[in-house]
């Protein structure tokens, strides 16, 4: 079995990583998630592959892409792999 | 029976546990490390090389602050080692991440899968209900030494409690591997 391409770096019951999980899943992406410190400081390897220590981070070794935040990982997921009809006609 | 001991043993069933010369079960569990947890197979890590596969009570209680002291001090899997060290209890992630920092067991990359179900004990036949704590079962200590096949090559399962493994007896199975 391969690893999939898309690490998500997230913490127990975090709104905004749930958020990235919904989506992730509306595209039925396989994903596998890396739970971290709920502690900020202890984050270091969020802040290795990030250069931030916030959840969730998102790795995606398809397009070589690592980011922070869930709104921008949303967007970016919706750009990646959403239909055109539902991100306005954008490829 | 523990004639002259200043403390009692209790012994515990005959267990149909797998032995030398099985395939351990596979299962799948949170693998704790010390920066994040993610689901991991057992066959993922044999996959990489042998597993010595460590089932203990639960993190805090006096045997798992032992067994991983004495496991540090005699250095398994450092240096050109390719054996990966893991225990299993049904502690939580959380308290896995405490039981890596205060054991010292970080930088020798030893890990933890985290059971709470307790049903890998289940399927290696080592449940153990403990007594006075209502509804909570564990594994009862064991230790397998897996080759890359996942075959088991030295297997001890205690069949007292409390009871230690014979960490040289360990030894001697991993220099043989």
């Amino acid at each position: 079995m391969s690893d999939p391409d898309i690490t998500l770096y997230r913490l127990q019951a975090c709104p905004f990583c749930e958020r990235v999980v919904r989506k992730l899943e509306a595209y039925d992406l396989d994903y596998r998630s890396r739970f971290v410190e709920p502690m900020h400081s202890d984050r270091d390897v969020v802040k290795r592959i990030s250069g931030k220590r916030t959840v969730p981070a998102m790795v995606d070794e398809a397009t070589g892409v690592t980011m922070s935040e869930s709104a921008n990982i949303v967007d970016y997921l919706d750009r990646t792999y959403g239909d055109a009809d539902e991100t306005g006609g954008a490829a | 029976m523990a004639m002259g001991l200043d403390f009692e043993v209790v012994d515990l069933p005959d267990a149909d546990h797998p032995e030398a010369g099985d395939q351990a079960p596979d299962f799948e569990r949170p693998l704790v490390d010390h920066e994040y947890w993610e689901d991991r197979a057992l066959s993922d890590l044999t996959a990489d090389g042998p597993v010595l596969l460590l089932f203990h009570t639960m993190d805090g209680a006096f045997p798992t602050t032992y067994m991983w002291n004495e496991v540090r001090d005699r250095g398994w899997g450092q240096g050109e080692s390719d054996l990966q060290v893991v225990g299993l209890s049904i502690s939580s992630p959380y308290e896995h991440k405490t039981t890596i920092d205060e054991r010292g067991i970080e930088d020798a990359d030893y890990r933890l899968f985290s059971d709470p179900q307790n049903g890998v004990a289940e399927e290696y036949d080592i449940a153990h209900d403990l007594d006075g704590m209502a509804g909570v079962s564990e594994p009862r200590p064991a230790v397998f030494l897996l080759d890359a096949e996942r075959v088991i090559q030295y297997a001890w399962v205690a069949d007292e409690w409390p009871e230690f493994p014979d960490y040289d007896e360990v030894e001697a199975a991993i220099d043989d591997l």
